[in-house]
């Protein structure tokens, strides 16, 4: 069996194995362990894709796995991945592992919880591991759906209008991408030979230019309201305000990064010539969204609408790099993706330690509590600092690429975005360290809070993963961007091919 | 005629000699026993549409008046199944005290029906067209009024015999001119003959309004909210599912063959006919309470989308249009088994009573659920292989914003199909509908359709052999 179906597998077996357990130990010890498991795997997948492309396999996809579906429609299910995807597997690994422990204490309805948490993980790497548009499209809205019932039912706040808000805006973002990947079907082979919804078999034809106009639009926002493109990012701040603590982590740490790469591996990467048109627009939208959400972040009170604004940024950031369309700029996109992924995962599994703790979520009525629970103070502290680009931890590296990749254009339009971009950071410095003073350090505000106790073991060990994930791609980078690199050679070769640019810049 | 001849109409003979013998039984059934009619005639019409499924002998019958083919016998194959499992779904129902008397008349009129839907569908002509037709509406109302104790079923029953009457009528009317103006009523001759003269496309639009009354599209549904809602829970998963899906065939069946060279123009009206029923139905069906007219509404909506398959006027639009049609009897029978099993224990039909139903009756939550994501188009249920198949046949004309349109649609009908799993799982309750066991027909109804909602859409060979005996319009 393709060691790629096991990604889908496993989790669906897991959930199969929690309708059977009986109590809330049990449920967790089974989740615990199928998602302990895929992180196994994803280890595994990155070692044996490794040790393929040093042993010289130069094939696009690696692990290629293909079986007809729906023969008259030309469907397929075909599995492969590159060094991206493998990239973002194991990201999503890492993330639903920590989720898993972020989320030992749920313990109202838990057998459901855990089941829609680990099928919304089943969407998430299905989606990375599809080279077939239908069965990626497929595996897209399976991700979406759990979102409904997690926020809806163990959420917090306006709960309800957050999870419908959530939903329906995702939703209406697949309705556009509905239209564009039937589109790119239909014009997906020359005429008279058959139609492929096989994303290989897509590149290897240029879909005529009149229909990439018509269809890159609706690719690129219908994948960019999940990665939170300004203006249809709205969904982004309610929906982790009120989702679980889990559930945030996985939607703001993967499912948003879905956006990403779906917005380069299909928008762009099978319609460049109307992307080279096109992408002034859309660098316009994204460098507002990297703006905006960085400022949205300074005002709010509320540790996850901080968090949630920030990721509007940063994500922002992922589609801005995207658009730059080089190979600097789009290898830094993909490690901001994971950066981020970790992240905003590691902010959000704090967040809900801490709320567990305080019972509040708003900063000016928390202080001082570095002293009595350190370890969070800490794991917070560095978190920040990843996520405002210190050098050593994840966010540097991405930053750094992106910022120099953009900086590679040389005309006026793409300078003055790249400047404007490139000032979130500072913002990013205040809203990141203006969390740090008031929640952390200063005076402990309430006597309440002097008897909080410090992270126990599942807390440190969710954290923790994420951490040494963090830090590991902060001291060796390479690995990854060689990883990354070398599968967006293709891509670039197919955007660089191109000799007439249009458009307005 | 030879009995190889019959055996050609082998599906109306059984049904038709299956009314007889429940009415024999019956006959011969003491008032105390009537019960024992519903066991005898579930497990008769199991054989019918086992038997249905046998193969078959196609072939044409009076000088072209009846035709069956691959395709006829598929359909009616989809359509026992859908009757099967409503008719195990009446079983609780029937039981009541207030119905022990007229339990055969539920079977003896619906099935009467289901033989004049049979003979709609294989009809080579349009005058058995127009009796298939009339025998499928008529005793629809006499079921629609079935407790006729209450206003509001004697209401719906009126209802539907004055809407079918006058649609039945404009139609007739566009059979007159049709026939007028060829001098034929064979679906073959007309094909040929016809041409835009504008009598021909005045005919025709008389046709397709008739049609529109069946399948209830808009502006021809005013009739469906009232007649769903006034009408027994039971009678109205029949209107919806299996009337409509009958309708839907017959109608893409005579668009494709008979009016292909008119096709530029209907294109047109299914176009706009196709959003107004999509985003009317979607519009009222926002609001609703009640959960009947709540399904009748959503059901508008997906009358709206089918049109899409239409639209196509491909194969792969007729098949998507069967296959959707297929889905469709399991999601939506998913979703009325739930309200008919509540309905028949406690009455309630309100959304506002699913209130923390999850809580009491998680099953029928869940399987309520299903349903609801499958009308949605959620993946991986069939739901979304359905719609996704409809919106290809749509986007391989050409028609993307029609497609985009009615993607948008189905989001919007996702925001109400939420709520009521958002009434089951999230709202609260202090006094939820208690726990209840449903009888084993019951059960097994709703398993069916579970199972149904769950493996159509993977097993892709159910597409595939939709695909082989469907057609493209014929040139």
């Amino acid at each position: 069996m393709n060691i790629l179906s096991l990604f889908v597998l496993i989790p669906v077996l897991t959930v199969i194995a929690i309708l059977f357990t009986s109590n809330m130990k049990q449920t967790r010890i089974v989740s615990a362990i199928g998602m302990g498991f895929q992180l196994i795997l994803a280890g595994v997948l990155v070692y044996l894709y490794l040790t393929e492309r040093q042993a010289g396999n130069t094939a696009a996809m690696l692990f290629y796995y293909d079986a007809v579906w729906f023969p008259t429609l030309n469907i397929h299910y075909t599995l492969g991945v590159d060094g991206i995807s493998v990239a973002m597997i194991a990201l999503t690994a890492v993330v639903v592992f920590a989720g898993i422990f972020a989320s030992w204490m749920v313990d109202f309805l838990y057998r459901e919880f855990f089941i829609s948490l680990i099928l919304l993980a089943t969407g998430v790497f299905g989606f990375f591991i599809s080279l077939d548009l239908f069965t990626m499209f497929l595996f897209y809205e399976v991700a979406v759906i759990p979102m409904y019932l997690l926020i809806g039912i163990w959420g917090s706040g306006p709960k309800e209008y957050s999870a419908m808000k959530l939903t329906l805006m995702l939703m209406a973002g697949s309705a556009l991408l509905f239209v564009a990947i039937l589109g790119i079907y239909f014009y997906s082979a020359p005429a008279g030979s058959a139609l492929t919804f096989n994303l290989l078999e897509i590149s290897k034809h240029t879909i005529p230019i009149e229909m990439q106009r018509f269809l890159f639009p609706f690719a690129f926002v219908g994948f960019g309201i999940l990665g939170a493109l300004f203006p249809f990012h709205t969904w982004s701040p309610d929906g982790h305000a009120s989702a679980p603590t889990a559930v945030s982590m996985l939607h703001a740490g993967v499912l948003m990064k879905l956006g990403g790469y779906g917005a380069f591996r299909v928008a762009i990467y099978l319609m460049p010539e109307a992307a080279h048109e096109q992408a002034w627009i859309f660098l316009i939208l994204t460098t507002i969204s990297v703006v905006y959400g960085a400022f949205g972040a300074i005002v709010q009170k509320d540790l996850k609408y901080i968090n949630a604004y920030s990721s509007v940024s940063h994500c922002g950031l992922v589609l801005f790099a995207i658009l730059m369309m080089n190979q600097t700029a789009m290898n830094g996109a993909v490690i901001q993706m994971i950066s981020h992924g970790l992240m905003t995962a590691l902010f959000f599994a704090l967040i809900g330690m801490i709320y567990g703790r305080t019972h509040t979520r708003l900063i000016n009525e928390m202080g001082g509590l570095m002293k009595v629970i350190p370890f969070l103070g800490v794991v917070y502290v560095i978190a920040g600092l990843a996520s405002l680009g210190l050098p050593g931890l994840s966010g540097f590296v991405a930053e750094m690429t992106i910022f120099v990749g953009s900086f590679q254009h040389t005309d006026v339009f793409h300078r003055v975005c790249t400047i404007v971009a490139t000032s979130s950071i500072v913002i990013t410095a205040v809203y990141i360290l203006r969390v740090v003073g008031i929640l952390l350090l200063g005076p402990i505000k309430n006597d309440h809070y002097l008897h909080l106790t410090d992270a126990v073991w599942y807390e440190r060990l969710s954290t923790l993963t994420l951490l040494l994930s963090i830090a590991a791609i902060g001291m060796a980078p390479l690995w990854l961007s060689d990883m990354i690199n070398f599968s967006l050679g293709p891509i670039i070769e197919k955007i660089s091919g191109i000799t007439t640019v249009a458009g307005l810049f | 005629m030879s009995i190889n001849d019959f055996l050609t109409m082998r599906h109306e003979l059984i049904l038709a000699s299956l009314v007889l013998i429940v009415l024999i039984i019956d006959l011969n059934l003491k008032k105390s026993q009537k019960t024992r009619i519903i066991p005898i005639a579930i497990s008769m019409f199991f054989i019918h549409t086992v038997v249905g499924f046998l193969p078959a002998q196609t072939g044409v019958l009076f000088g072209g008046m009846y035709h069956t083919e691959a395709l006829t016998i598929l359909m009616k194959n989809i359509l026992n199944v859908g009757v099967f499992i409503i008719l195990l779904q009446s079983s609780t129902w029937l039981r009541k005290e207030e119905n022990r008397e007229k339990i055969s008349e539920f079977f003896i009129l619906l099935l009467s029906t289901l033989v004049g839907m049979n003979f709609m569908i294989s009809s080579g002509d349009f005058l058995m067209l127009y009796l298939g037709l009339e025998l499928a509406t008529i005793p629809m109302a006499a079921l629609a009024s079935y407790t006729h104790h209450q206003e509001r079923s004697a209401e719906a029953g009126i209802k539907l015999i004055l809407s079918s009457a006058l649609s039945s009528g404009i139609l007739l009317f566009g059979l007159s001119l049709i026939y007028g103006s060829t001098g034929s009523i064979y679906f073959d001759t007309v094909g040929q003959l016809y041409a835009n003269t504008p009598m021909q496309v005045l005919a025709f639009i008389f046709f397709f309004t008739g049609m529109g009354f069946k399948i209830s599209l808009v502006p021809f549904h005013l009739w469906t909210a009232d007649v769903y809602e006034g009408s027994p829970v039971n009678v109205t998963s029949y209107f919806s599912v299996i009337s409509k899906g009958a309708s839907v065939f017959i109608l893409i069946m005579v668009m494709f063959t008979v009016f292909h060279s008119i096709a530029f123009l209907w294109k047109d009206i299914v176009y706009l006919i196709a959003i107004t029923t999509m985003v009317i139905g979607n519009l009222f069906a926002l609001r609703q309470k009640n959960m009947k007219r709540f399904l009748a509404f959503s059901s508008i909506a997906q009358a709206g989308f089918i049109m899409l398959g239409i639209l196509g006027g491909n194969k792969i639009g007729m098949t998507a249009t069967v296959y959707f049609v297929l889905v469709y009897i399991f999601s939506n029978l998913g979703a009325f088994g739930v309200v008919s099993a509540i309905s028949a224990r406690t009455g309630k039909e309100s959304m506002d009573d699913y209130d923390g139903l999850y809580a009491t009756n998680p099953k029928l939550s869940l399987l309520m659920t299903l349903s609801m994501f499958s009308l949605a188009g959620i993946p991986p249920i069939a739901g979304f292989f359905g719609k996704f198949f409809l919106f290809t046949s749509a986007a391989s004309g050409g028609y993307y914003w029609l497609v985009f349109i009615a993607v948008l649609n189905a989001t919007i009908s996702l925001y109400y199909y939420l709520l009521v799993v958002k009434a089951m799982f999230i709202n609260k309750n202090d006094s939820p509908i208690a726990f209840f066991k449903s009888d084993l027909t019951t059960r097994i109804a709703l398993m069916i359709c579970a199972i149904g909602i769950f493996v159509i859409g993977f097993w892709s060979q159910v597409y595939e052999f939709i695909d082989s005996v469907t057609f493209a319009i014929r040139n």
